[in-house]
């Protein structure tokens, strides 16, 4: 229990690593995008920039709220 | 060689300077204050446990995805990495944390040393060994991470490996001949370049590999093709030289107590 407890936090300290905050924001962006490629509201150019904007502004609104708190 | 094979280079390169850089002075803190032969061995053996890693973890990644869920898989994950560089880049800029600081990690690792107690087993310091091998294996992992990422990605693994190896070589020369932590190297200066690479590649990757949810299931594809990733670089670097001068009108004034402790977070 001790070890897979270990091995879990090691992973998390890793990927998520000091601010959650960071890969939620990343997660979030990616995620938000994929509703609009499955319903094919938008092509592909367009949805590349559009991913590509989400994720400087959930970066930028984490980086805020981490500042703000 | 082609521009994007030297991006991959030079990108290897520089992340896995900063992360050498970060287990060399580990490594020279147990060597000077506890014992040599123990921090080497657990260097060894933490080179030995990464090798194991970078199969099993390269064979899983280039075996096991499709080529747009690899691509979204990799990205994502170099993605974040490079945002939290880029985070904390971005607040030690604007002086709302305080800079990263060899020499200051190397007084802290001796004083930590000197004041463990001595446990040996079969000749070897376990302290020492034992902090040799995390800080030698946790800096490694991030290394591997890069590599094979960027490697798989870019279609192009040998190169990636290559800039490592370099980056490797030229710490390790660099510490033999100096005997000391290498606090002359601008760390916060590379650690935010480093930052903005992984998030433009990330970027890149993780967008063209969302593709895996459409009807082909094929990678997205940028307008401009490899050319958007010096875009996404300005993109990113811009974003954080505004954030610079704005993060610090928007922080809440801090009690001075709380201040400090928050700097050395």
């Amino acid at each position: 229990m001790k070890f897979l407890k270990g091995f879990a936090m090691f992973w998390y300290d890793f990927i998520i690593g000091d601010d959650w905050k960071i890969a939620a924001a990343v997660v979030a962006a990616l995620a938000l995008t994929v509703p609009a490629m499955t319903a094919g509201v938008l092509s592909g150019t367009a949805l590349v920039i559009v991913s590509a904007v989400a994720l400087f502004v959930f970066f930028t609104v984490s980086m805020i709220v981490d500042v703000r708190r | 060689m082609q521009g994007t094979t030297l991006g991959l280079v030079g990108s290897t390169f520089l992340a896995s300077f900063v992360e050498f850089v970060e287990a060399l002075t580990i490594v020279l803190a147990m060597g000077f204050t506890r014992s040599w032969r123990s921090a080497l061995a657990g260097t060894a053996a933490a080179l030995v446990a990464l090798a194991a890693f970078t199969m099993a973890a390269g064979y899983a990644l280039s075996t096991w995805l499709p080529q747009a869920a690899l691509q979204l898989t990799v990205g994502t994950l170099l993605l974040i990495f490079g945002l939290q560089w880029l985070r904390k880049a971005t607040l030690r800029s604007s002086g709302l944390k305080a800079m990263h600081d060899e020499t200051e990690e190397y007084a802290g690792q001796t004083a930590a040393a000197k004041a463990a107690h001595s446990r040996r087993r079969f000749g070897i310091d376990s302290f020492a060994f034992v902090v040799s091998f995390k800080g030698v294996f946790l800096e490694g992992v991030e290394v591997v991470f890069i590599v094979i990422t960027f490697g798989l990605s870019a279609g192009d693994v040998p190169a990636a490996v290559w800039g490592a190896v370099a980056a490797g070589a030229i710490v390790l020369l660099l510490g033999a001949a100096l005997h000391r932590p290498l606090s002359m190297i601008p760390e916060n200066t590379l650690k935010y370049g480093v930052g903005l690479l992984l998030a433009s590649f990330g970027t890149y990757w993780a967008v063209e590999g969302l593709g895996v949810f459409g009807i082909g299931h094929e990678s997205l594809e940028w307008p401009g093709g490899d050319l958007a990733i010096l875009v996404l670089l300005a993109g990113w670097l811009l974003l954080s030289r505004v954030l610079v001068i704005v993060l610090p009108r928007l922080k809440r004034p801090t009690p001075v107590r709380a201040l400090g402790e928050e700097m050395a977070r």
